[in-house]
């Protein structure tokens, strides 16, 4: 039987991996996907507690940040195509124009 | 009974159909094909003939002392008090208006009659050449500005007309721009005529100043309600107020013991006039720019130079010729000024080989002749002289363009000769010509030229010797000419005279109607020793009211009738020498005129050289006033633009440098001030600033672990709380 622990730490581990994936990598794209990876493990952080206490308002949360994710993903997709044209690069730490 | 009528009513469509045309070619002249640039200019011409010829005929059948037909179109100047060198100040206005009396009914019919044969000719002869119509936009704003010369019915508005005239003599006469010698004579023209114009506005002036108004009469205009009481006398300004002419208020003046007859105001003001006609009229020393016009296109030398404009001066002096006849100083000057234009000019045609410059000689010589005419009191003779003139001396001008047209553009009579079979009908028409200009009896100008020496040999007896002898010079150098140029074989080059052909019949035909002119032209003054009346002479009487009878000008006294033939014969005998001379010299060939040049080379080199004047003026007055330019030049270089503006100059330089100064130290240094400390503050937080955002990502994961770590210490009583 699976307790709410269980789905805490997976929720805590996919953070974390989101986390050391946005702060490590040069590749915008993959932040990007690190960041969906957070969202991930909010919304199952949400899930799991809805279903703890039979609150359903954690699943209706859940479904908002998909759509965000959603959102943020064409967005965020749609600025790295731009700058890429521009730029001819994904690479982080060469988007260096507002550097002092 | 004053004369009415449609034409007479509509006196200024006259020189409004040319405006119009002139208007026309020179806005949108460009796209307008040239046929239809040739019906709009001549056809307006035809017109203005058309509505001048009705306009005379109406005001012929009034009585002669009703001919005037006065209509003012509006008032043009508007009335304003002027204070008069006598007497009280009185309203001074002046009209646009039209005047149509026996004086501008002979003007207005040679200028639209003749200037309507020079129209015609010039389709033909100006067919070929670029800018066509330009040249006839021109020739119609010529046509406009004349016609308001002669229709005028104040001094001023004439001397809009006079300023037109000479504008467009300056544009026709350099109507080839290109040309240097052509934009030169254009400017010599043009300057020479405003030392003229100087005089003659003086001269308006003067007359305003004098007499209060430059309304030529005030015959022919409605009368002024005037309330008097029956044998109330008011002063003569005041009961003719504004509306008054220069005639009336000269004789109101004269009889008010205002003005006394040979006044010396009246002397200034005709003499200040003179001026004015010896400049557009060519005498001397005025006549400089004549010769030099001859580079425009021939008929612009037929219609302006020859025909009409020239003789402006002429007709502006009868026209004043109240003033005149009561100066009898002012008329021997006009004609001394006559008789020594008339022989002076006479003599350096009789060496002249260009056709062209021969002939403007001939005008400025006949010129002479009318102001001879003018200064012994012949105020008609003259005007019948320059009617005559006109005919025959268009005719010669056209005939030259003709010649010139056929020789393929050369103009030197050495190069030329044996054109009578060549070109028939130029050499015929130009022979006419030769006949009318020399006197030979009965052509037009015999009888103009009689008439006027007639007068003189009552007058005085030298003037009629210089009149005498320039007739016998005229003679000679109008055969020369002719003998020159048709007689004898042909000197052109061989591929000139194989291209040898008469004009095109729009060229011949207005050659044949002027040759018609230049036979019976005259006969409308046929003198009354041959029976006749003198017709001419009556139909001008009336525009020559209020002579004086101390000039001996208020009836030419008609001498004798031997004395009239004699003098006669005389005047044929001496045009009889001079052809005889002429044939001598270049048709029998008995005498060599080199021989007669070799034996006084003086003589021939002075009359060769024109006397020098030219080259006198240019010493004289052109290279004194190119000095007094240059002084002022260098006056300009170093004292307007040295101290003047280079000074300005510096001071606002120096004026900037220390604006600048305080801007750079002052008020940009606040500024920078300002930036350097803002940049000295945020000089620690700068390294935050990595432009990672990895680095951010970390950063803020940082801070939120740190809140966390807070609200974990502080703030567990409440979380605890909720649970």
């Amino acid at each position: 039987m699976l307790s709410i622990d269980h789905y805490l730490f997976l929720g805590l581990a996919l953070f974390i991996i989101g986390v050391i994936g946005v702060i490590t990598r040069r590749n915008v794209i993959v932040v990007l996907m690190s960041i969906e990876l957070i969202l991930n493990a909010v919304n199952i952080n949400l899930v799991a507690f809805s279903r703890l206490y039979g609150d359903v308002a954690g699943q209706v949360f859940a479904l908002f940040i998909i759509a965000d994710a959603a959102a943020e993903a064409a967005v965020g997709l749609g600025i790295i195509i731009a700058f890429f044209r521009n730029r001819e690069t994904v690479l982080a730490d060469e988007m260096d124009l507002l550097k002092w | 009974m004053t004369p009415t009528g449609y034409f007479l009513e509509h006196l200024w469509l006259i020189p409004l159909f040319p405006l119009v045309t002139a208007a026309l070619m020179l806005f949108v002249g460009r796209r307008i094909p040239k046929i239809g640039v040739s019906v709009l200019c001549v056809g307006s011409v035809g017109l203005s003939f058309i509505h001048a010829l009705g306009a005379v005929i109406q005001l012929l059948a009034a009585a002669p002392e009703n001919r005037v037909s006065q209509q003012i179109l509006f008032e043009w100047l508007t009335p304003g008090a002027m204070h008069m060198t006598s007497g009280p100040p009185v309203q001074f206005v002046a009209d646009w208006g039209y005047l149509l009396d026996p004086l501008s009914c002979v003007m207005v019919l040679v200028v639209t009659g003749v200037g309507f044969l020079i129209h015609v000719y010039s389709v033909g002869y100006m067919a070929h050449e670029g800018g066509y119509y330009r040249f006839f936009g021109y020739m119609n704003l010529f046509m406009f500005a004349m016609l308001t010369l002669v229709l005028a019915n104040n001094l001023l508005l004439m001397f809009v007309g006079w300023e037109g005239v000479g504008l467009c003599s300056y544009l026709l006469i350099g109507f080839y721009f290109l040309k240097k010698s052509a934009s030169d004579a254009g400017k010599k023209a043009f300057i020479v005529n405003r030392i003229g114009d100087a005089g003659f506005i003086l001269g308006i002036l003067l007359v305003a100043m004098t007499l209060g108004t430059v309304r030529f009469t005030s015959q022919g205009l409605p009368r002024l309600m005037t309330f008097l009481a029956p044998g109330e006398q008011m002063p003569h300004h005041v009961l003719l107020p504004a509306t008054a002419g220069i005639v009336q208020e000269l004789n109101a003046a004269l009889d008010a013991h205002a003005l006394a007859y040979g006044a010396p105001v009246l002397t200034a003001i005709a003499l200040l006039l003179f001026i004015g006609a010896m400049g557009k009229s060519a005498q001397i020393p005025l006549y400089v720019w004549l010769p030099d016009a001859m580079e425009g296109p021939t008929p612009v030398s037929a219609l302006i130079h020859a025909a009409t404009m020239v003789t402006a001066g002429v007709y502006m002096v009868v026209r004043m010729n109240a003033v005149y006849q009561r100066s009898p100083l002012a008329l021997d000057v006009v004609a001394v000024v006559g008789a020594i234009t008339a022989i002076f000019a006479a003599s350096m045609a009789l060496v002249q080989n260009d056709i062209k410059k021969v002939l403007a000689y001939s005008t400025i010589s006949q010129l002479g002749y009318m102001f001879l005419a003018l200064g012994v009191g012949a105020f008609s003779a003259g005007i019948f002289h320059l009617m005559t003139h006109a005919f025959f001396k268009a005719l010669l001008f056209l005939g030259a363009g003709s010649v010139i047209h056929a020789m393929s553009g050369e103009q030197d009579i050495r190069k030329m000769g044996g054109l009578w079979q060549k070109i028939p009908a130029t050499a015929r028409t130009f022979g006419v010509a030769t006949l009318a200009i020399a006197g030979i009896f009965p052509f037009a100008g015999f009888f103009s030229k009689d008439e006027i020496l007639g007068q003189a040999f009552d007058r005085f007896f030298v003037l009629w010797i210089v009149g005498f002898i320039t007739a016998g010079m005229t003679a000679f150098y109008m055969f020369r000419l002719f003998f020159l140029t048709f007689i004898g074989y042909c000197r052109a080059d061989e591929h000139v005279e194989k291209h040898i052909h008469e004009s095109p019949r729009a060229m011949v035909l207005p050659l044949m109607i002027l040759a018609g002119f230049s036979v019976i032209g005259g006969w409308i003054g046929w003198p009354e020793v041959f029976g006749g009346e003198n017709r001419f002479e009556r139909f001008l009487d009336p525009v020559l009211v209020g002579v004086m009878p101390e000039t001996g000008a208020v009836k030419i006294a008609h001498h004798a009738f031997a004395k009239e033939i004699l003098l006669m014969v005389a005047s044929l005998a001496i045009v009889g020498a001079g052809f005889w001379l002429a044939y001598q010299f270049y048709r029998t060939k008995r005498i060599a005129p080199e021989l007669i040049a070799s034996k006084w080379p003086r003589v021939y080199d002075l009359l060769f050289h024109k006397y020098y004047v030219d080259e006198i003026y240019d010493a004289l007055f052109v290279n004194r006033t190119k000095d007094l330019s240059t002084a002022f030049g260098i006056f300009d270089a170093r004292v307007i633009d040295g101290i003047g503006v280079d000074g300005a100059g510096w001071l606002a330089r120096f004026g900037s440098t220390l604006s600048m100064w305080w801007d750079k130290w002052i008020i940009d240094g606040l500024l920078n001030l300002g930036a350097k400390l803002t940049q000295l503050l945020s000089f620690p937080v700068r390294f935050l600033q990595t432009g990672m955002f990895s680095s951010y990502a970390l950063l803020i994961l940082v801070g939120l672990a740190i809140l966390l770590a807070y609200y974990e210490q502080h703030l567990s009583v409440v979380l605890r709380g909720t649970r």
